[in-house]
């Protein structure tokens, strides 16, 4: 009796054990509902830090009923397990937009609504949106984060102690080089071609955009009013393989870490960097270092520099959260989530029209040639990548060669026009 | 009563006409069946299906027929970076069949010289890269080789010969060759031990024998050894070209995707991940990937038939 007594009891434990999970259950539920938690899809994962510790703590000040959760993937699994989640029902209500075609996509398969009508997109040039934006330009999908800018990096005591100054110039640029390698001691210019990218993102794409102007000529190669065998990409591949010499030994099987490593170590005096070098220097230089933008043909000209779109959020067209995420995008296209992100991961520039204080001193270098020299992307990503061959991969591919001294400036540019006027019309002219 | 026996009878006749059908074998088949076939076999067929579909942006699939294999092998977009895949596949192939194997086949007869001690440890050490993951390979391998701290250049400075250094891993003249060497240093085991195995295998009553009626050491190995491990030889052909024309990961981890400088380095694996996944801001398509992977098997399957009617069927077994 008392064996069975005590059996019924335990079922009756069970059963309350059971209510009170499902009561709780459904009181979260109910919490969750009324608080709106929004769960943001990244590929930061090295960022989960100052999101959870400065950004989202900022956001609930001024929005305290409003939770939000930052789930980050590694970058390289994001698209695949964002597709994934996208296509089960299970996928965050807020999603990070890489540039471009692999957000277009989603958007074209309905995953991601407009932006237009959030406040706040009002605060970003055309330029600052089209990397989120439908070809037309009329639709955009993602509210713009943050830029990287490309220049070159210099080591300031190696400067110093063979008395030179940053270049403005590209002949001045030739003589700074021409004296640091008649020095003997340092490296002139840091740069390998073993990844490939190096050499078309920091080699083609830093100083290219002096030779075609910026937008003009990459507004004009996605008509087809230009070509890559025009004279200015051309005289872009030239200069590059005038690099070489300056590269030290054995650059062609140099990566890209070996390059970071070889300033970082004070071995070489000159770095075409991107801006997100700049919070892995502060960590491991142990000398002051400063940055020139990419050097223009004749001095007084017109100044452009590539401040490529890189990052970006955007709402998942199935949330059911979707007024809370509109508030959480607007707050993103405001001043304030801009100063903490710019100063939390210097080298990532936020893209508003607003002065935003950026604390690092290079950092805020690069971000400040924005006023001085006009602002474009690199041209190979906007619509010109998304055949076959892609444009960005063959720019990798012929700028390591030229680069390696394999292939002439001319035939780099004839095979990148031919890639393109394989399948891209009005290239086909 | 003569029910009792009648089922008797019955029962003692189901008995032997129950073990004519081996159920247990089924039974214990059966597992190991499911599971190949739910993950091989079934994803082979699926692959195949899917090769003759293709994909617009939608996400929409329907059926083309062949045109992924016509756009592989006659759109010069496709067909240059395929053929160039093939031939770099075939000489990565060609240099682990003389390198790797050759070297295995001497190893193997050194190991099995009676009068070398220690041979357990030389075993062992050569053995031990087969069993190291391939990121940890190549790394440890780009580290050596690397120009700026690499030991290379400075182990060949030491003896005079620094001018020989080069950046093997960055031309396009040297960088197959290289990963290929990287490759068969990690493998080299494989063979060695295959080869070792088949040669403990031969009666020492035969080797005896032949040196008796004169032979020497050559002799030996060229009229006695080699004809005993021939099929072995064949084995171990075989599975080299199998993991050859399947390879992927050590180009991956050492020249990443684009298999660079140029596509000196890209094979049917590398054109395989870029063709499929896509690479950088070329969207990957899944239904070219798997004409790629598809056209993979078949060449596979061309060298394993070449293989079994070609040298199987000659090679004689011995049995002691």
């Amino acid at each position: 009796m008392t064996k069975l007594g005590s059996k019924a009891s335990l079922r009756r434990a069970g059963h309350l054990l059971a209510t009170a999970s499902v009561a709780a259950a459904a009181l979260a539920f109910a919490n969750a509902a009324s608080a709106q938690t929004l769960t943001i899809e990244s590929w930061r994962n090295d960022d989960a830090d100052v999101w959870n510790t400065k950004i989202i703590p900022a956001f609930n000040k001024k929005h305290p009923d409003i939770k939000v959760q930052f789930k980050a993937d590694p970058p390289t699994e994001y698209n695949a397990a964002l597709n994934a989640r996208l296509a089960g029902g299970t996928a965050g209500d807020i999603i990070t937009c890489r540039p471009f075609d692999t957000s277009l996509d989603m958007f074209k398969k309905g995953n991601l609504t407009s932006v237009n009508d959030v406040k706040g997109i009002e605060n970003f040039s055309d330029v600052a949106k089209s990397a989120w934006s439908t070809d037309d330009g009329k639709t955009t999908f993602c509210m713009p984060m943050a830029s990287v800018i490309h220049g070159f990096v210099y080591n300031k005591e190696i400067f110093d102690e063979l008395k030179l100054t940053p270049p403005k110039t590209l002949a001045e640029f030739h003589a700074v080089l021409d004296k640091i390698k008649a020095d003997g001691k340092y490296t002139p210019l840091a740069m390998g071609t073993a990844d490939q990218w190096e050499a078309a993102t920091m080699g083609f794409q830093n100083i290219g955009v002096n030779y075609w102007k910026g937008e003009e000529g990459r507004k004009a190669l996605i008509d087809g009013k230009q070509k890559f065998t025009d004279p200015a990409y051309v005289d872009v591949f030239k200069e590059l393989a005038t690099w070489a010499p300056y590269m030290g030994d054995g650059y062609k099987a140099q990566k890209y870490p070996d390059t970071q490593n070889l300033f970082t170590l004070g071995r070489a005096a000159i770095y075409p960097a991107g801006s997100w070098d700049v919070p892995i220097f502060r960590k491991q230089a142990d000398f002051e270092f400063d940055a020139f933008a990419p050097p223009v043909a004749k001095a007084g000209d017109k100044c452009y520099i590539s401040d490529h779109t890189d990052i970006a959020i955007g709402i998942n067209a199935k949330s059911k959260n979707a007024e809370a995420a509109k508030t959480f995008l607007s707050w993103v296209a405001s001043p304030e989530f801009a100063e903490i992100y710019a100063n939390e991961l210097p080298g990532f520039f936020p893209l508003l029209n607003a002065k935003v204080e950026v604390k690092d001193p290079v950092a805020a270098k690069f971000v400040g040639w924005r006023g001085t020299c006009e602002s474009s992307i690199r041209n190979s990503y906007q619509i010109l990548a998304r055949g076959t061959p892609s444009l960005e991969n063959e720019l990798w591919n012929v700028s390591a060669q030229v680069m390696n001294g394999s292939m002439k400036p001319e035939e780099a540019a004839k095979k990148v026009e031919d890639g393109l006027a394989s399948w891209y019309a009005p290239h086909k002219k | 009563m003569t029910d009792l026996t009648a089922s008797s009878v019955q029962r003692a006749d189901a008995i032997p006409a129950r073990s004519r059908f081996p159920v247990h074998i089924a039974v214990f088949l059966a597992p190991a069946l499911a599971i190949y076939t739910l993950f091989s076999i079934y994803p082979l067929i699926d692959t195949i299906r899917l090769s003759l579909y293709a994909g617009d942006e939608t996400g929409a699939r329907s059926f083309v027929g062949l045109k992924n294999f016509d756009t592989l092998l006659n759109d010069p977009n496709w067909s240059g970076q395929f053929w160039n895949a093939l031939t770099n596949n075939l000489i990565f192939f060609a240099i682990h069949m003389v390198v790797q194997n050759g070297i295995g086949l001497g190893l193997a007869m050194l190991l099995s010289l009676p009068r070398l001690t220690g041979s357990s440890v030389y075993r062992t050490l050569i053995f031990l890269p087969t069993m190291l993951s391939v990121v940890i390979i190549g790394f440890i391998w780009q580290l050596i080789l690397n120009p700026l701290w690499g030991i290379a250049p400075s182990l060949l400075k030491a003896v005079g010969l620094g001018s020989l250094f080069g950046p093997w891993l960055g031309q396009e003249s040297t960088a197959l060759l290289t990963v290929s060497l990287i490759s068969v240093w990690q493998f080299v085991g494989i063979p060695m031990m295959l080869i070792y195995a088949a040669l403990l295998n031969i009666p020492d009553d035969l080797l005896d024998a032949a040196t008796v009626d004169g032979a020497g050491p050559f002799s030996v190995f060229w009229f006695v050894r080699l004809p005993l491990i021939l099929p072995t030889l064949g084995v171990v052909s075989i599975l080299t070209f199998v993991a050859n024309f399947n390879a992927f990961d050590l180009i991956y981890a050492i020249k990443g995707a684009l298999a660079g400088p140029n596509f000196s380095t890209d094979i049917l694996g590398t054109f395989f991940y870029r063709t499929f996944f896509g690479f950088q801001l070329q969207v990957g398509s899944p239904t070219m990937g798997a004409a790629v992977a598809t056209a993979m098997l078949i060449i596979i399957l061309i060298g394993v038939l070449i293989y079994l009617f070609g040298v199987q069927r000659r090679l004689q077994r011995h049995s002691f």
